[in-house]
């Protein structure tokens, strides 16, 4: 009530204000009667047809379901683009970038020098770089998790370092790994380790304190040694959170490369994305982003079918 | 527990436990520490079990069923007070002394011969053969019918397949000592009556010493030979011990209509629900 009180301008301004809260809720009321007549509608059709057609056609509706929205997802994506490049002429098309990467991948094998060769290399290089850094990191991460999950003092003990060192930003931790490795390679590796190590130990350690304790009274009561402790009970309960965490790590660490290959130089898919850019092929600095959205995909996806093989439900 | 130990052993050194005295609870008491304070759960549980005999402890949800039992199995350790099992002192859980729990507590990640052999292999892998180890393992499972579920995870099997499970699991320890927390408490009434009857049999033949808790006045009349009822908590204790005189074996449809049976059963029932009537929460 004590906005009575109020300027009076003050009360105009909430008043225009509630109007066009109004004239939103008429919208949508309509909006809402449109959809609403379209069920009905359907309801309609449905009742008048006989069983068995509406299980045809729901088969076939759901496969359309399925393929229309992502097919129509990419159309838009690439009319956009088009019409991006309309404006901005620098931008590489969707067609000269197809017709570049026809050539790119027609000799993805080649080397001329050390700074110039095929993307196949420079893709096999990004990838080996990230197995090492990341394989690394799941060595430490995963047994690191499984102690700090499962004993309390350890759990205590490293929880300030880790709060501490985890947010920081992947790239602030190359030129530490260029002081002490002497090295652009290794430092990359380094990147990759000390960025993508924190959610396979954090998964694993979360998944490892939350064993239930009914398998832990099983345990003691049968007097498992902690040996099989750990394989026939905190292991397989654990994987599930573990392979988050990898797949999660494995984001970090393909996110990670780039960046710090274009830093870096040598060879890999940044530092071919970087240098095309310095070279002004622009269309491959297209052709790269696609690469590495692809194998990130492929990457993810392979990483979803290992944990649904060795998923136990 | 050291203290308590040591204060009381010059006075039970002299009971040795026979025969008579399989197991005892002697002055057990049990406070938990929580964040929000201390809860005393038990005081002053005296309990003596026979070599071979059946025990129900039954009460009202809350009052400390389980908190015994996890006592007798090693899985708690009491405030104060002795428990003794085959003349020995228990501390923590031992292979003579097997839980079946309520809830089953298969590992859903191995097959029910897996769950098994888990337990077999903990208790005889020093002493026996592989090929020994294998055949206990399929005896026990096959001792509850379960022959043809042995290659099924838990979640492909019936709740009252996986409390046989359990039971094999247990059982296939060999132990002196049978400890069932509300075993068929989870089971429709038809499964839990097939899996009664099997225990009975199961019981005779074994003829280990069994402690079940269970809040069933009928499961617990017709399984026991003795029902210790207990008060309701904080601080419970035993209220009451009723023997269970019927004849083995006993027949579910023959006892329906026996006037010892039905006496016994209003005998627990007005303890439950007149003398120590839970008020409704
Ligand atoms: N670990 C524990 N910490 C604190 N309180 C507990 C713990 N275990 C049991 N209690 C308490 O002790 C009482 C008895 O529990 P429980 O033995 O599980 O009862 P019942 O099996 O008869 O239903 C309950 O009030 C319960 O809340
Ligand atoms: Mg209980």
């Amino acid at each position: 009530m004590s906005a009575v009180t109020l300027v009076k301008d003050s009360v105009n301004a909430t008043t225009q204000e509630l109007d066009v809260e109004k004239i939103g809720i008429a919208n949508a009321a309509n909006d809402l009667v449109i959809e609403d007549s379209m069920p009905t509608s359907r309801k309609k059709v449905k009742k008048t047809q006989p069983n068995y057609t509406r299980k045809i056609d729901s088969e076939f509706v759901t496969f359309l379901k399925n393929i229309i929205p992502p097919a129509f997802g990419l159309l838009v994506f690439l009319g956009l683009w088009s019409v991006l490049t309309i404006f901005q002429p620098a931008l590489p098309g969707p067609v000269s970038t197809f017709k570049s990467a026809v050539l790119v991948f027609k000799h993805p094998f080649y080397v001329n020098s050390l700074d110039d060769q095929g993307i196949g290399w420079n893709i096999l290089s990004s990838l080996g770089r990230v197995a090492m850094g990341f394989g690394m990191a799941a060595l430490v991460g995963i047994p690191l998790g499984f102690l700090i999950g499962r004993y309390e003092f350890f759990s205590k003990m490293c929880a300030p370092v880790i709060s501490l060192l985890r947010p920081v930003s992947p790239l602030a931790w190359l030129p530490l790994g260029l002081l002490v490795l002497k090295a652009a390679a290794p430092a990359a590796i380094w990147v990759i380790f000390i960025s993508s190590v924190w959610p396979m130990l954090i998964n694993t350690a979360v998944g490892v304190s939350k064993v239930p304790q009914d398998y832990m009274n099983v345990a003691k009561v049968l007097n498992l040694s902690e040996w099989k402790i750990v394989t026939k009970i905190s292991f397989p309960f654990v994987l599930p959170y573990m392979m988050t965490g990898v797949r999660l790590s494995m984001g970090i660490a393909w996110l990670v490369i780039v960046a710090a290959e274009m830093l870096n130089g040598g060879a890999g898919i940044g530092f071919w994305l970087w240098d095309e850019y310095n070279a002004s092929n622009y269309e491959h600095i297209i052709i790269a982003i696609f690469v590495v959205g692809i194998i990130g995909l492929l990457l993810e996806q392979g990483l979803i079918l290992i944990a649904k093989r060795y998923s136990y439900e | 527990m050291q203290t308590s130990t040591s204060v009381n052993t010059e006075k039970k050194v002299a009971t040795i436990p026979a025969q008579e005295r399989y197991m005892q609870l002697e002055e057990i008491n049990m406070t938990f520490v929580t964040k929000k304070g201390t809860f005393e759960a038990l005081k002053n549980i005296n309990l003596d079990i026979k070599e071979g005999e059946f025990v129900s402890i039954i009460g009202h949800s809350g009052c400390g069923k389980s908190t015994v039992l996890n006592l007798i199995g090693g899985l708690l350790e009491p405030t104060s007070g002795l428990l003794f099992c085959a003349g020995r002192e228990i501390f923590g859980p031992g292979p003579e002394r097997a839980v079946v729990f309520q809830n089953h507590s298969l590992l859903p990640w191995l097959t029910c011969y897996e769950n098994v052999y888990l337990a077999v292999e903990r208790v005889f892998a020093l002493k026996e053969t592989n090929e020994q180890l294998k055949a206990r393992t399929n005896a026990a499972l096959e001792l509850v019918g379960l022959t043809h579920a042995t290659d099924k995870r838990p979640n492909e099997i019936s709740g009252g397949m996986k409390q046989r499970v359990g039971i094999a699991r247990a059982l296939a320890m060999e132990p002196k000592v049978l400890l069932l927390d509300e075993p068929f408490g989870a089971l429709d009434a038809l499964t839990r009556a097939n899996l009664q009857d099997e225990l009975m049999k199961i019981m005779m033949k074994s003829g280990c010493t069994a402690v079940m808790v269970t809040h069933d006045v009928d499961e617990a009349v017709l399984l026991s030979d003795r029902i210790v009822m207990m008060t309701n908590g904080p601080a419970a204790t035993i209220g009451e011990i009723l023997d269970v005189t019927l004849t083995r074996p006993r027949n579910r449809l023959g006892l329906a209509e026996d006037q010892e049976y039905n006496h016994l059963r209003g005998e627990v029932l007005r303890f439950l629900y007149d003398r120590h009537a839970k008020k409704a929460a």
